[in-house]
């Protein structure tokens, strides 16, 4: 039995024919071809499918897609301007701060989703915002410094 | 900020290291950060199909019978996928370098010796679809007796786990049941320490656990060939082993990966790409086998869980005099990599320290567990575990600085090592000092005097060239003086002097000869540490 779901991604309208029982990750990556979201446990654990909805950070393998209806929901492939990478993403490139990269794209958005509402975190603030999202090459240090980095970026373009 | 000294080996390396000491971007950093890697699984096929492993439920078992009637007729099963379908239902991963008999089905078709062991596959439409059809199978097992102990699997009696290998340990070149390194003669040295320190070290098994499960996609190109999309840490080893499971030529796959989700060893086992290949060649559409979270912490090789028992004889001075090791490494069910993390354990021993009188046993054993892998130095990260907590154990003993304690028995270089290789371009002192200076750890004058250069510098003139004629067993210390046994730490000159050891077949060959002199090795090296150069 398939469902059809329309709703926002990235700012723009999408529309998927939903399994039912379906989860948001797979919806994104096997019905929508946004393949920027990643699976890591498929039992919510991991943090590594993070994707924002209504810019709150949330594990898109344990949302129901049919849940998503209407909702505005962004992914890394949203992040990026053009040719410009957001400030988060030039920050986790110049502070080394992916190793293989499968949880990248949760860390980013569980990162953005902080910086939205706290332009200026303090590192108990950052670890806090990604203590749900796991990287098992243990490169924590690197990406607390970036998303710091990140937030300080900001903060000077704003001044 | 890494901190790169020039002045280190600058007397031996002149060339101009242009990238070590910058930092420098990853080639695939772009990728990671915009989601856009290309990791196997993001890779789209029409009509792709799903294929689920049906798994055994015990850690010992027979097969009485499989009845897949019901999953035949499932809704969305494409093929289902048994023992007698795999070309060469066994295999293990070091044949392709000789190493080691066939011993894993790639299917179980008699017996299971391991919980999560593989049974049967089925192909379906979707995941879900395949693991609807999966609970549909019916399989009737004996149960068997278990071990799951390293000695206990050891022992007159055991329930043999891998009929490979009867006796439940590895055999080497065919006939050597463990790994043996002898040097010296621990017995006598042990009668002679001052103290013995001895110990047992029980590791677990750790599961890799990457964020990216194990799994490949396997697609059927033109002319035959395959294209598989593939998670391996190991492309061409796992090519290689595909290929001779399907009986297939080498040349007739094309394997694609390098971008990989986290590895850490966990990738190296060709777990999905031999089944997924024959589930693409059997029906002709590409198949992806992807491991649930599950599987990877159920099924996905684990580092393997050595026991290791180390005996230490120490001198009061701080010498140790003899090391003995008996370390069992469980290797699960099947070989896997065990065999070769066995050779790399007793390579490793004694650690980085001269010590006269080494006696090691080293045992690749077979247990009813999940089959052990690869995982980050795999062989000698317990082994160097075991053996740095009783450096610990032996500096409380005598009463030392642990620091100190191990820089006195560091490798330096003539000295003889166990293995009857001469130390050579020795510098584990200098990196002591170094280490030491940089945690403002303090070291006494001695310590920081000391090198590894032949004879130890200034710290061991006149005993440090009779290290290298082990297996002597150690002299007798000169008796402490009065002052402080602490202060005792040059190698006793009466070492000199004792009397040859009488020919033994365990001799090693005489040292080289000394290196020419001129030879730089050591605290000259790290000037910028002490503010002179020493030559």
């Amino acid at each position: 039995m398939k469902t059809p779901i329309q709703f926002k991604l990235n700012g723009e309208d999408v529309a998927a024919f939903s399994d039912s029982g379906a989860n948001l990750l797979d919806t994104l990556r096997e019905s929508i071809g946004d393949l920027t979201v990643k699976g890591g446990c498929w039992q919510g654990t991991c943090g590594t499918c993070t994707v924002l909805i209504e810019g709150a950070p949330r594990l898109s393998c344990v949302t129901l897609a049919e849940s998503c209806a209407g909702k505005s929901i962004e992914t890394v492939a949203g992040l990026r301007r053009g040719a410009d990478l957001h400030p988060l993403q030039n920050a986790f490139m110049e502070h080394f701060a992916a190793q293989c990269g499968y949880c990248t794209p949760g860390m980013l958005m569980a990162a953005k989703a902080l910086l939205d509402r706290n332009p200026n975190p303090t590192r108990e603030n950052v670890v806090d915002a990604l203590c749900g999202n796991i990287c098992r090459c243990t490169g924590y240090e690197p990406i607390i410094q970036a998303v710091l980095d990140a937030a300080g970026g900001d903060s000077r373009r704003r001044a | 900020m890494l901190e790169f000294r020039k002045d280190i080996f600058a007397d031996e390396r002149d060339d101009n290291l242009i990238e070590i000491g910058q930092p420098t971007q990853r080639q695939d950093i772009l990728g990671h950060v915009t989601g856009t890697s290309p990791y196997y699984d993001d890779h789209r096929f029409a009509n792709l199909l799903h294929l689920k492993i049906l798994r055994s439920p015990h850690a010992h078992a027979r097969i009485r019978s499989i009845d897949d009637s019901a999953a035949a007729r499932a809704p969305g099963v494409k093929r289902i996928i048994r023992a007698a379908d795999v070309p060469v239902n066994l295999n293990t991963l070091l044949s392709l370098i000789q190493f080691g008999k066939d011993d894993e089905p790639s299917l179980a078709n008699d017996f299971v010796r391991y919980k999560g062991e593989p049974i049967l596959g089925i192909v379906s439409t979707s995941e879900r679809a395949a693991l609807e059809a999966l609970a549909l199978v019916r399989v009737s097992y004996d149960q068997l007796p278990a071990v799951f102990d390293v000695e206990e699997a050891l022992k007159p009696g055991a329930p043999s786990v891998n009929p490979a290998y009867p006796k439940n340990t590895f055999e080497y070149y065919g006939k050597y049941d463990h790994q043996k390194l002898r040097f010296g003669d621990v017995e006598a040295a042990f009668k002679q320490a001052d103290i013995v320190v001895e110990d047992r070290y029980q590791m677990s098994p750790i599961e890799h656990a990457p964020t990216e499960t194990n799994g490949s996609i396997a697609v059927p190109d033109t002319n035959g060939r395959l294209i598989v999309y593939t998670s391996t840490q190991a492309l061409f080893f796992s090519l290689d082993t595909s290929a001779k499971i399907n009986a297939i030529q080498s040349n007739q796959l094309h394997f694609i990966g390098g971008t990989v989700g986290g590895g850490f060893g966990g990738k190296v086992d060709t777990l999905t790409e031999p089944l997924v290949i024959l589930a693409a060649r059997l029906i002709g559409t590409p198949v992806r086998y992807r491991f649930s979270r599950h599987e990877e912490m159920q099924f996905g090789s684990p580092r393997g869980a050595e026991r290791i028992y180390v005996k230490d004889g120490v001198m009061k001075d701080g010498r140790i005099i003899a090391r003995q090791v008996r370390a069992y490494f469980d290797s699960g069910a099947y070989t896997r990599l065990s065999s070769y993390a066995a050779v790399k354990c007793a390579a490793h021993i004694p650690g980085p320290y001269t010590i006269p009188n080494v006696h090691a046993d080293v045992y690749c054993v077979f247990t009813n567990r999940t089959p052990a892998t690869a995982m980050r130095g795999f062989g000698v990260t317990a082994l160097d575990f075991a053996l740095e907590c009783q450096m610990d154990k032996g500096a409380v003993a005598v009463g030392m600085d642990p620091l100190e304690f191990r820089m006195l028995n560091m490798y330096r270089d003539g000295d003889m090592k166990a293995h009857r290789r001469e130390a050579k371009n020795c510098a584990l002192i200098e990196c002591a000092q170094v280490a030491a200076e940089k945690a403002n750890w303090p070291l006494r004058d001695e310590f920081r005097r000391m090198s590894s250069r032949q004879g130890g510098g200034t710290a061991r003139t006149g005993g440090g060239a009779d290290r290298t004629r082990a297996p002597t067993i150690a002299p007798a210390v000169a008796p402490p003086t009065a002052v402080s046994q602490r202060v005792a730490y040059e190698r006793p000159a009466a070492a000199a002097a004792a009397p040859p050891p009488p020919p033994q077949q365990s001799l090693p060959p005489p040292p080289p000869a000394a290196p020419s002199s001129g030879s730089t090795h050591g605290a000259p090296r790290f000037s910028s540490v002490f503010g002179t150069r020493r030559r």
